[in-house]
């Protein structure tokens, strides 16, 4: 089951070599993601994912809010 | 949008998969940094004033007027120990009776706009509410600063 986080355990994990994706659509990640963030569209992951993260390290995923 | 992404990804076989639930907005509203197009761009947390007088309800309005006016100012940000805003004092209000408590003297829950929002967006808003100035806070309501309408046309205009 996803684990719900907050920003401060975010910033941890990050620099403990968690991967941080985004996955709102194109516009939005470029005008504006967290420093170092992957992008990966919702609607991108099931072809992508496995190719471009690795499965052996925590990933975060994120997009605009909670809604 | 992300819960669905994090359950998706752990049903391909992730298996530490983690949702940031509050997103790019709260990461943005605590003045953060970011990465992209806009993050060129100045936005309200960069240009507010950090070092607006601020003061608490059970002080008095002389008080908190000349502490103001010492410094250079003619607005206060009435906030609680937890720097969350509770008024603004803005020259209208500095002028009242000077015996009242900030309590009552205080212009309560002004607007308050997030550290992110560009600076064009910013001044639009501030022209069409006639604001001089607008509370910067968190997501949490923490005050960051006080933005001046002077400071956002001055730095829109060196950004040309």
């Amino acid at each position: 089951m996803p684990k719900e986080i907050r920003r401060e355990e975010v910033r941890k994990l990050v620099a403990a070599g968690a991967q941080l994706v985004e996955v709102l659509p194109s516009p939005e990640y470029e005008e504006d993601h967290l420093p170092g963030a992957i992008h990966l569209p919702l609607r991108r992951l099931d072809t992508e994912a496995r190719t471009i993260l690795d499965p052996n390290r925590p990933v975060i995923v994120y997009c605009w809010d909670t809604t | 949008m992300s819960p669905r992404a994090a359950w998706r990804l752990e049903s391909l076989g992730f298996s530490d998969v983690s949702d940031y639930v509050d997103g790019k907005v709260d990461w943005m509203a605590a003045g953060l940094p970011t990465e992209g197009t806009n993050a060129q761009h100045p936005r309200a947390g960069d240009v507010a004033r950090r070092d607006v007088p601020t003061c608490g309800l059970t002080e008095k309005l002389g008080d908190v007027k000349a502490r103001a006016q010492a410094q250079g100012w003619d607005a206060a940000v009435v906030v609680n120990d937890e720097r969350v805003v509770f008024g603004l004092l803005r020259s209208k209000e500095l002028g009242g009776d000077p015996q009242q408590l900030i309590e009552k003297a205080m212009r309560p829950g002004p607007s308050t706009y997030r550290p992110y929002v560009l600076l064009h967006e910013m001044l639009h808003t501030m022209v069409d509410h006639k604001l001089v100035n607008a509370p910067i806070t968190t997501s949490d309501g923490r005050l960051v600063g006080l933005l001046v309408q002077a400071d956002v046309a001055a730095a829109l205009e060196k950004e040309k």
